[in-house]
């Protein structure tokens, strides 16, 4: 029944995410891509692909950042269509992927303020996706004060700065702890949302990939402040979703572990996240394999698994996050090939 | 010998002679010193010639390391992470110290590089993403940064060394090639004219004592002509007296025997002025 109509608001949309989904690199193409031997080779391998000549209009001498922009500039493109052509739970959809990128910009942005920097410099490093009209306005603000009152209130993010912060904290606090706590707000009221417009089988896809991204971030920042006296374990917890598979039970032992080995013995209690650490081969010959590898690799397999659902939105989350994957991925291949290191070059990760 | 032109403009003194003679032992002395100091910056510096080698050798590598730490932070991070990285930081993690060493004579600078373990300023970068590798990346450009500190001090007495040794080796063959024959010259120049004015003075005296012969020969001379006058004058007068005659015969005779007695008395002082010239030569 829920299929019924979904195709007279959301049929466009889902058909060209799927089509887009379908110009992902396929593992043939990565396996070509490996074989080159300089940038210029890369970028006709690349020209072969659904990127087509988006090298073209540059002349001079290829460089792995370069690659990496033009790469984002066409998934920046295609996300814009998408948002252009969005309506109703879509566009609110879409504006809350939107969000994630919308915090690091904004923290971003006071940290440059706090530290005097000039607008456009700063401004020139923010996220595309992330881009709010306010965005700005941000530096305008000189001191904290006026920064939270009358700034930050105006910005899509108001909400999750709310309960969290107040103004002494952005003064005070680390600006890695404000970002991760507004992440954590914004990840809970991300999964409200679902839970509140979505329906299954939206529902149940979307709630796995932010389960899996709430327990991503809990299990990297136990793993990242494991040796770091300076966070205290209210902090912590204050700093971990409360969403995920290893909520309520783990989060207060994760807040309190010391020590890697506990960490381990404690994520290795869900089954999903049992190999995470073990870092010997996997089987797949690419050398030991690393946290943020397997978090990569768990994520793809999961955004691959969206794929399967037909009339689903969360398709569009997984298309965003296979894609860029994917720039990771052809950027990661261009390092290794630029800097002529040949035996890391297959870490890339590939799912279609 | 390299003719006259290539000597110090000084009067031919004896003087003179013993400052030169002063000046080349010097010269010596400062020769045989520079050329040690000379050759022991050599092996210096071929030793700091040898571990630039290794040290560019080796940061060759662990650059190479160390961009591909970066590499992988991006991979983890995504992008800004330099950004927030850079806005983080407050103190100097890394310090440099520099202080001096003397290689004979030559202050060569050191640098040791210095970590305050307690300033860790980025630690929360990439907390909720990607912090192992930012932490990694981290070591490996320390490791990075402590290499070019090496190479800086190496770099930096390479150059100051080169410097020294060219100055040095400067002043060697100046002193071995300039002052040392000059003043060879200079030596040889006043002996050569002392010697000169020696020979002179002797033909000198030995003009002098011709003429003081010539002259006293004359002199004899005209006193024998006026002793004959004088005899030929009381010749005639005795002519005209003759009661006087036996008298100044007599007298005659003991007038020319005192005069024998001057003259040879004059004979015997020359043959000693002539033997005393003898001597001094």
């Amino acid at each position: 029944m829920e299929g019924l109509f979904f195709n007279v608001n959301y049929g466009y949309v889902e058909g060209i995410v799927r089509g887009y989904k379908s110009a992902l690199l396929s593992s043939n193409q990565y396996v070509n891509l490996t074989q080159c031997d300089n940038l210029e080779d890369l970028k006709l391998q690349l020209s072969s692909t659904d990127y087509g000549n988006f090298l073209a209009s540059y002349s001079g001498i290829l460089s792995t950042s370069i690659i990496q922009d033009n790469l984002s500039k066409k998934l920046y493109q295609q996300f814009q269509y998408l948002k252009s052509n969005s309506s109703g739970k879509l566009t609110k959809f879409l504006d809350y992927i939107s969000y994630g990128y919308m915090i690091d910009n904004v923290s971003l942005m006071i940290t440059g303020t706090l530290h005097e920097r000039d607008r456009s410099e700063i401004l020139s490093k923010c996220h595309p996706l992330g881009w709010f009209d306010t965005l700005p306005t941000l530096s305008i603000a000189t001191d904290i004060e006026s920064l939270y009152n009358t700034v930050l209130i105006d910005t899509p993010l108001a909400p999750f700065f709310k309960n969290c912060l107040t103004a002494e904290d952005l003064d005070d606090l680390n600006i890695e702890i404000i970002r991760n706590r507004l992440y954590k707000n914004y990840l809970e009221s991300f999964v409200e949302f679902i839970e509140q417009e979505f329906t299954n089988p939206d529902q149940e896809i979307m709630l796995r990939l932010l389960n899996f991204e709430a327990d991503k971030r809990v299990i990297n920042i136990s793993l990242n402040s494991l040796n770091n006296p300076d966070l205290t374990t209210e902090n912590k917890l204050s700093l971990l979703p409360n969403y995920g598979k290893l909520y309520p039970t783990y989060h207060n032992e994760l807040a309190q572990v010391d020590d890697f080995e506990q960490l381990k013995s404690i994520v290795e209690n869900i089954g999903e996240y049992k190999d995470i650490f073990s870092d010997g081969d996997n089987g797949s010959g690419s050398g030991p394999k690393n946290l943020e590898d397997w978090f990569y690799l768990l994520e793809m397999q999961y955004c691959k698994n969206a794929f399967t659902q037909q009339f689903t939105l969360s398709t569009v989350w997984a298309w965003l996050r296979s894609k860029e994957q994917e720039i990771r991925n052809v950027t990661w291949i261009a390092e290794c090939i630029a800097q002529n290191q040949k035996n890391r070059i297959d870490n890339y990760i590939s799912v279609y | 010998m390299s003719g006259a032109g290539n000597r110090e403009q000084v009067f031919p003194t004896r003087m003179t002679l013993g400052l030169m003679k002063g000046k080349l032992k010097g010269a010596q002395q400062g020769h045989s010193l520079l050329k040690r100091k000379s050759e022991a910056l050599t092996q210096r510096f071929r030793d700091i010639t040898q571990r630039i080698d290794d040290a560019k050798k080796k940061m060759g590598r662990v650059m190479q390391i160390a961009a591909f730490s970066l590499a992988e932070v991006q991979y983890a991070t995504g992008d800004n992470i330099g950004y927030q990285v850079q806005e983080s930081v407050q103190k100097a993690r890394f310090q440099v110290k520099t202080k001096q060493e003397n290689v004979s004579g030559v202050y060569l600078p050191t640098f040791e590089s210095h970590i305050n373990e307690e300033i860790n300023d980025f630690k929360f970068t990439g907390l909720g993403r990607g912090g192992q590798q930012v932490q990694k990346a981290k070591t490996v450009y320390t490791r990075a940064v402590e290499t070019l500190v090496e190479l800086a001090s190496l770099q930096t007495a390479f150059i100051i060394l080169d410097e020294v040794i060219k100055v040095t080796n400067r002043r060697v063959n100046a002193i071995e090639h300039v002052i040392i024959p000059r003043t060879e010259n200079t030596i040889s120049y006043i002996n050569s004219e002392l010697d000169e004015l020696d020979r002179e003075e002797f033909y000198r005296l030995k003009k002098v004592q011709e003429k003081k012969q010539e002259a006293a020969a004359a002199a004899e001379l005209e006193e024998k002509e006026a002793k004959e006058q004088r005899a030929a004058e009381a010749l005639a007068l005795s002519e005209s007296q003759d009661t006087s005659k036996p008298h100044s015969e007599e007298q005659i005779q003991k007038e020319v025997e005192k005069l024998d007695l001057k003259a040879h008395e004059e004979g015997d002082a020359d043959i000693l002025q002539e033997n005393e010239d003898d001597v001094i030569f």
